[in-house]
Order: C-alpha cells, then sequence, then structure tokens
C-alpha cells in the first residue's frame, strides 16, 4: 500500500500533531472563556446598588485598547512571515513591536483596574465588577504568558535558527496570540458596546 | 485568625485530631514509612526512578495510574463502610461513633476521591494502556504530556491524603455548592483542600483529553479508518471530547470558588448580587457530562470482552458507534435535572426531563446489541463475563429509575433522597466499576504478562453483584420511607433501622470481594510462571493489542501493523504467515524527570494555596513555569532504537 510506504512510522509526523493538538487545546480555553462570559452575563446587573456598566466603562479607553491589540496581531503576522524569508533578525524585530504593544495593552488594562479601584469600584463591590475584573484579568493573564512565551521562542529561533521544532512553535504561538485578539473582539463587542452603551 | 507570614494559617492545630482521625493518619504514616524503608533496604530507588517515575512510556504510566487508583479505592471503600457502620450506629438515643463534621467530611471525601480519583484514575490507567495498542501505535502524540498529566493527577490525589493528617477535608458534598462552600459558612481549609486537589487533577484530564485526541485521530496504524476502530477506541474518542468540552468548565467554575473564597469577591455569594445558583448549573453542566466520561469507557470494554468471549463479531457495530454519539450529544444538554427543585418552572423541566429520557434509548441500542451478540455465540463464562451480566442487570435497574427520577413531579419526591444515591451507585458502579473490574481482569495478561486466578476472579464478582444488592436494593426502598441522603442519626420510629442494617451487611460482602480480589492480585503473581502468557494471545482475540508480545515491548510493534478490516487481528491470525519481518530503527521518546517535578511543584502550590502561605505558592508557581521553560530548551528529548536491538528483542 502507497499509504504505509508514505507513512512508515506516524511518530515522525510531530509538527502536524503538534499543531492540531494546540488548536484542540485553544477549544479548551474558549470554553474556559465562554463559561467566564456566561457568568458575566449572568451577574452584568448584579450591581448590589452600585454603578453599573454603562456608567463606570469608558467605550473610548477600551477602543484604544482594540487598537493596540489589532495592531499588535498585525505585527504578529508580519513577524511569521519571516519564517518564509528565513529572517530571524526581522522576525525578533516584529516580534520585539508585538512585544512592546502587547504590554502597552497590559498596561492599560492595569490602568483600567486602577481608575475603578480608586473610585471604589474594586472587584469586591458587587458581583458586576467580579465577573468584570475576572474576564478583563484573565485575558490579560493570558497576553501576559503570550509575551513569556514569545521571549522564549524568538530566543530559540535566534539561538538555534529556524529548525522545524521552532517553526512549528512560532506557530503556535501565532495562533495563540490571534486567539487572544479574538478573545478581546468578543470582550468589546458583549462588555463594551452592549455593555457601555 | 492570625496569618503568620512563614506559615499561612497552618498552626499546631491543624494537627490535632480524634482517636479515629489519629488512627487513620498513624497508619498512613507507617505505610509510608515502611514503603520507603522497603525501597531503600532493597537498593529500588534508582530502579524506581529511572524506570518507572521520569518514564515517558504510556503503559507504564498506565499502571501507574493503576496503582494510585487502587490505593485511593482502598481509601474511598474504607469512608463507605465508616458511613454504613455510622448509619447504623447512630439511632435513637446512641449517636454512633464520628462526630458530625467528620461524617460530613466523609461523605463529601467518599464522592470526591470515588469519581475524581478512582473511577477517571482507572479509566486512565486502560486508556494509557490501551489505547496506543489497539490502534496500532508506538506511542501517545505527546508523551511528555502523558507523564505530566499523570504527575497533576498525583498531586491532586497526594493532596487528599494529605487532609487527612493536616487540617481537615470539605464537608459541603463532593459538588461543594455554594453559599455554604463560600468562605463565610466554611472558613476553614477544607473546601479549599477540595478546590485544588479537583483543580490541579482535573487539568491534569484535561491535558490527557488532548493527548489522547491527538493520538486516536492522528496515529491510528495505516488502513485503520475511523470506521474499523474497536469500539473501545470509539468509546475513548467521544469521551475525550466529552473532557474537552466539560473539564474548562470545571477549571473555571473551581477558580471563580477561589476568588470567591481567597480575594472576597461575589461570584457566588447570596449578597452583593452574587448567584449561587450560577455554581450549580455550572458544575452540572461539567458533572452530568462526566458521569458519560465515566461510564462509556465502561461501554467500550464491555464491547471489547463481549465478542471475544462469544467467539463472534460484535452485533450492529454502526449502530454502536451512533449509540455513543448521540448519548455523549445528549450528555450536554440534561444537567438540569440534578436540580429540578431548583424551580426554574415547568417548561424547562419538561425539556431536562424528556432529553433524560431519550438518553435511555442510546442505552438500550447498546445493551441489546450486547445481548445479540452473546445470541447463538460460544460462550465462555469467565469472570469478565460474570462482571458483564452483573452490568447488565445492575445496570439496567439503575438507568429505569433513572428514567423514573427525569419525570420532575416524581424527583421532587425523591430529590436528595437515598433514592437518589442508590440509582447512581446502580450505575455507577454497575457500570463503570463493574466495567473496570472486567476490563482490568481481561488485559491484565497483556499489562502484566500473566493471567489473574480466574476461580477467585468469580468468586469476586458473585460477592460485589449480590453485596451491591443487598446494600443498595434497601437505599431504594428507604428513600421511598423519606429517608434523605447525608444523615449521621436518625429516630428509631422512622423504622429505617433494619434497612440500614442490611445495607451495612451488604457493604460488609462487597468488602469481602475486595478481599478476594487482592487475594486474587497476590495469588496469581506468586503463581505467575503457570498463568504465564507466552503467546500474547490468551483469549483468543481479535484487536491489535493482541498481536504483539505480553507485556508488549517498550516500542509496541517491531513492525507498524496494516489494517484492512475491523477485528484485524482475527483474520491476520487465520491468513498464512508472511515471511521475515523487515525492521527499521523506531523513534522513541527519553524519559523525563520534568513531569514529576511539576507534578511537585503543582502539589506545594495547592498545598500553600490552601494554608494561604504566600510564598510558599509564589514559589512553586515560578518554579512551574520554569520547568515548562526547561523543558522548552531541551533539545536531547528522543532517540532511536537500532534495528539490532530490535532483532534482539524480538528473537526472544
Amino acid at each position: 500500500m502507497k499509504e504505509s510506504e508514505h507513512f512508515p512510522d506516524p511518530h515522525h509526523d510531530v509538527s502536524a500533531n503538534t499543531v492540531f493538538g494546540f488548536w484542540v487545546y485553544l477549544m479548551t480555553d474558549c470554553i474556559l472563556f465562554a463559561t467566564l462570559f456566561a457568568a458575566y452575563a449572568v451577574l452584568k446587573d448584579g450591581t448590589f446598588g452600585g454603578p453599573s456598566a454603562k456608567e463606570i466603562l469608558i467605550l473610548r479607553d477600551a477602543l484604544w485598547m482594540t487598537l493596540v491589540l489589532a495592531a499588535s496581531a498585525f505585527t504578529c503576522g508580519i513577524a511569521s512571515l519571516q519564517i518564509a524569508q528565513n529572517n530571524v533578525k526581522k522576525l525578533a524585530f516584529w516580534y520585539g513591536a508585538t512585544f512592546l504593544l502587547g504590554f502597552i495593552f497590559i498596561g492599560m488594562v492595569g490602568d483600567d483596574f486602577d481608575r475603578l479601584i480608586e473610585l471604589g469600584n474594586g472587584w469586591q463591590a458587587n458581583a458586576f465588577l467580579t465577573s468584570y475584573f475576572t474576564l478583563m484579568g484573565t485575558h490579560a493573564l493570558h497576553i501576559a504568558f503570550g509575551l513569556l512565551f514569545m521571549i522564549v521562542f524568538v530566543a530559540q529561533a535566534i539561538r538555534w535558527g529556524f529548525t522545524p521544532m521552532v517553526v512549528r512553535r512560532l506557530h503556535c504561538l501565532k495562533i495563540f496570540w490571534f486567539f487572544s485578539y479574538l478573545i478581546w473582539i468578543f470582550m468589546f463587542t458583549i462588555v463594551y458596546l452592549i455593555g457601555a452603551t | 485568625m492570625q496569618e503568620s507570614l512563614l506559615f499561612g494559617r497552618l498552626t499546631l492545630n491543624a494537627f490535632k485530631r480524634d482517636a479515629i482521625e489519629t488512627s487513620v493518619g498513624v497508619s498512613i504514616l507507617i505505610g509510608g514509612i515502611a514503603i520507603i524503608a522497603l525501597l531503600t533496604y532493597y537498593k529500588k530507588w534508582k530502579w524506581l526512578w529511572s524506570d518507572w517515575l521520569t518514564s515517558l512510556d504510556h503503559k507504564k504510566i498506565g499502571v501507574m495510574y493503576l496503582i494510585v487508583s487502587a490505593l485511593m479505592l482502598f481509601k474511598g471503600v474504607v469512608d463507605a463502610l465508616m458511613m454504613r457502620a455510622q448509619q447504623v450506629l447512630s439511632v435513637g438515643d446512641s449517636f454512633g461513633y464520628l462526630s458530625s463534621p467528620h461524617y460530613q467530611q466523609l461523605f463529601t471525601a467518599h464522592g470526591t476521591t470515588m469519581i475524581f480519583f478512582v473511577a477517571m484514575g482507572l479509566v486512565f490507567a486502560l486508556i494509557n494502556f490501551i489505547i496506543p495498542l489497539q490502534i496500532g501505535a508506538r506511542d501517545v502524540a505527546f508523551p511528555f504530556l502523558n507523564s505530566l498529566s499523570f504527575w497533576l493527577f498525583a498531586a491532586g490525589s497526594i493532596l487528599i491524603i494529605v487532609s487527612l493528617n493536616i487540617g481537615n477535608f470539605s464537608g459541603a458534598g463532593w459538588v461543594a455548592y455554594p453559599p455554604l462552600s463560600g468562605i463565610e459558612y466554611s472558613p476553614g481549609v477544607g473546601i479549599d483542600y477540595w478546590i485544588w486537589s479537583v483543580q490541579i487533577s482535573g487539568a491534569g484530564t484535561l491535558l490527557s483529553g488532548v493527548n489522547f485526541l491527538v493520538t486516536i485521530l492522528k496515529m491510528r496504524c495505516p488502513g485503520m479508518t475511523l470506521m474499523r476502530m474497536p469500539l473501545f477506541v470509539w468509546t475513548t474518542l467521544v469521551t475525550l471530547v466529552l473532557i474537552i468540552f466539560a473539564f474548562p468548565i470545571l477549571t473555571a467554575t473551581t477558580g471563580m470558588l477561589t476568588l470567591d473564597r481567597l480575594f472576597g469577591t461575589h461570584f457566588f455569594t447570596s449578597d452583593f448580587g452574587g448567584n449561587p445558583m450560577m455554581y450549580v448549573n455550572l458544575i452540572w453542566a461539567w458533572g452530568h457530562p462526566e458521569v458519560y466520561i465515566l461510564v462509556l469507557p465502561a461501554f467500550g470494554i464491555f464491547s471489547e470482552i463481549v465478542p471475544v468471549f462469544s467467539e463472534k463479531r460484535i452485533f450492529g457495530y454502526v449502530s454502536m458507534v451512533w449509540a455513543i454519539v448521540v448519548i455523549a450529544f445528549l450528555s450536554f444538554i440534561v444537567w438540569l435535572h440534578h436540580f429540578f427543585t431548583m424551580g426554574a418552572g415547568a417548561n424547562v423541566n419538561a425539556f431536562f426531563g424528556f432529553m433524560t429520557m431519550i438518553i435511555a434509548v442510546p442505552t438500550g441500542v447498546k445493551i441489546f446489541n450486547w445481548l445479540f451478540t452473546m445470541l447463538r455465540g460460544k460462550i465462555h463464562f469467565t469472570s469478565p463475563m460474570l462482571w458483564f451480566m452483573g452490568f447488565v442487570i445492575i445496570f439496567t435497574i439503575g438507568g429505569m429509575d433513572g428514567v423514573l427520577m427525569a419525570v420532575a413531579p416524581v424527583d421532587f419526591q425523591v430529590h436528595n433522597s437515598l433514592f437518589l444515591i442508590a440509582h447512581f451507585h446502580s450505575v455507577i458502579i454497575g457500570g463503570v466499576v463493574f466495567g473496570l473490574f472486567a476490563g482490568f481482569t481481561y488485559w491484565w495478561p497483556k499489562i502484566f504478562g500473566y493471567k489473574l486466578n480466574d476461580k477467585l476472579g468469580e468468586y469476586a464478582a458473585f460477592c460485589w453483584i449480590f453485596g451491591f444488592l443487598l446494600a443498595f436494593i434497601p437505599l431504594y426502598i428507604l428513600g421511598l420511607m423519606g429517608a434523605t441522603r447525608r444523615l449521621d442519626h436518625y429516630d428509631p420510629a422512622t423504622g429505617w433501622f433494619p434497612f440500614f442494617a442490611i445495607a451495612l451487611a451488604g457493604a460488609l460482602i462487597i468488602f469481602l470481594g475486595i478481599g478476594l480480589q487482592l487475594y486474587q492480585v497476590f495469588t496469581s503473581f506468586k503463581n505467575r510462571k503457570e498463568l504465564l502468557d507466552t503467546t500474547g494471545d490468551p483469549w483468543n482475540g481479535r484487536t491489535l493489542e493482541w498481536s504483539t508480545a505480553s507485556p508488549p515491548p517498550f516500542y509496541n510493534f517491531a513492525v507498524i501493523p496494516e489494517v484492512h478490516e475491523r477485528d484485524p487481528f482475527w483474520s491476520m491470525k487465520h491468513k498464512k504467515k508472511q515471511g521475515r519481518p523487515h525492521y527499521h530503527p523506531i523513534h522513541m521518546p527519553k524519559n523525563s524527570a520534568v513531569g514529576i517535578f511539576i507534578g511537585v511543584f503543582s502539589f506545594l502550590f495547592g498545598f500553600g494555596a490552601i494554608w494561604h502561605i504566600l510564598w510558599l505558592a509564589a514559589v512553586s508557581g515560578v518554579g512551574i513555569v520554569a520547568c515548562v521553560i526547561a523543558r522548552l530548551f531541551n533539545r536531547d528529548t528522543d532517540f532511536h532504537v537500532s534495528v539490532e536491538k530490535i532483532q534482539r528483542i524480538e528473537g526472544r
């Protein structure tokens, strides 16, 4: 059979397995966020007499955050194109830009949290704020882990070059970054566009 | 409570216990010291470390799952016996031998242990060992991840055992409903032990789910299309899909409960706008699929055993596959039947009740398919078949009263009564446990290279079946008489005492069955020379795992098999042998200690979070990330087995 000649040891097709496995992992992450979104939807009106989403969330800030994250997704895309060009320097440059933008995004989330807490609207104030902070925080945590592994994988690319293993990891990093961006789109829509206007 | 920087809220008070708790703690310590002493005396530490603890071999990981789960099973059974004894002794003026808080911890620990650490562990033991063999693969898709999953599972189990000695366990039931499980009503560490043992082992389960899904979808041997897969592989595949959909919900839900308890947030509190019923919804959105995560592999095991011991192919393979898929789909839209009494309204209850009843249809298809497989077969009444017979009777009883409870008005009468307890023990013991015992008896020669003594297996099966009926039929009656679950005391005027006494007798007969099983394992190991399986195919099997030696070499198959139909090994056996096989070098993963390190750090992280020892949690959190990064920088992760070595092993 031709298939078996082509495929003497399924063990060797590591790259395809890894990327597929990473997609499956992202689907589990998707369900994790779905659960948090469901919690937000249930608790959104549980303000216990406190201010509602409309009164304390600032749509303009969220738009800036969206633009920063969109720009980071763009630079991440450009960076990934450098693998085909076999250009490690450019890859490092564009991932550097992505890192910076991601870092700015986390700073903006922190600012937002600070502003709310200073007004006495911390996550212990009521169930709405609890679910809001958790949703935002979980997303920011994803971005932070993305930044951490960005350092690791780009360092590996610089040190080892574009070996199949490094390419595979950079590919997973890219999917992860786009996934985090996609989740933010849902946050922007559900929390801000629907909730804060 | 004052918390110190160094020890958090851990004080000497955490080690205070009553006489019964002390005896448990002391016996655990003695057992642990004895194991350490034996390992040191026989100089086995190096062997244990390099051959087992750091192994990435899916077969060894499977055996380690088996060992941990068997130990946890013993603990869970002792919990059960203690509850049965309390309910017999604590009537009227007598209050039994257990304090109420201790009794609450017992039923919580019993449920948590049995579901998360026994049933899940045994299911993963078999999935680990058998799945790669049945699909003709040499390993799983991600061998390192597999080791990591196991060590997360082990870390969760150890947290439960530690709760016996330091502090106490949750008393809020195995699904820990808030507001009782909130910080206000349960300020102690019990709930936190529950949360972190479930959270850590749940993460392991989730990773296993991803790992084996990729293994089954991507690593089948040439020619094994989806519809040629053995049914155990099918049920496992669907189980993994359920895990992938359900376990993130558990992670998120217990995570939210943690935030409520640690940081004073308001997801599930009854004030500040929180919503405790959301927790109940979420936990059952995981919890109901979880039931099928446990029972589907058991269905798969019976689908392997019945054809082999009837010497026929399975009846209605395609309908079996569709039945599994339909059950999996329906399992996600029935969760509300766990709390019809919440008052969601008649229409909502009717929908969920109706969906619940429909599940009986595909399940019925499966039962009849197994029975038709036996029809006019050449049936061998070995102990796996006895477990199957017990399963058909008890599982069907449990299934039928499940349909009864799907009728919401009936459920209002028996909700949280012992009727419910009897129902889910019928399906979980009758279905999952019997299935696993049958599976382990059937695959024991493949795993260890020798068969189990079948006579003792038969006696054990009889003890379990009759013990079960004696222990749980009275519970059905008690439930209808109005006995609620989780009672540690009742009035003699209720007339419940005789039924509780019969139930205790039944539990003791089950315990006798477990004793026989332990003796069976012991005596079979002692006489393994006579029970040796030299052919690799002791039962005249039909699927690929029987085509390799027992126990299989570490690379499973010297030559990857090629498959042309269902039951591939059956036809291979009846065809002419081909010439000498032609070997190629085999690519295998090297051992790695990173899995066990991450397991240890996870345990310490959990322990730090439970006792509010901030520095410990922080250090172990960093440790986990550092281990992951260290592993990512390791490029020396695999090796090739030379052709000469394969020839040497195969020529034995």
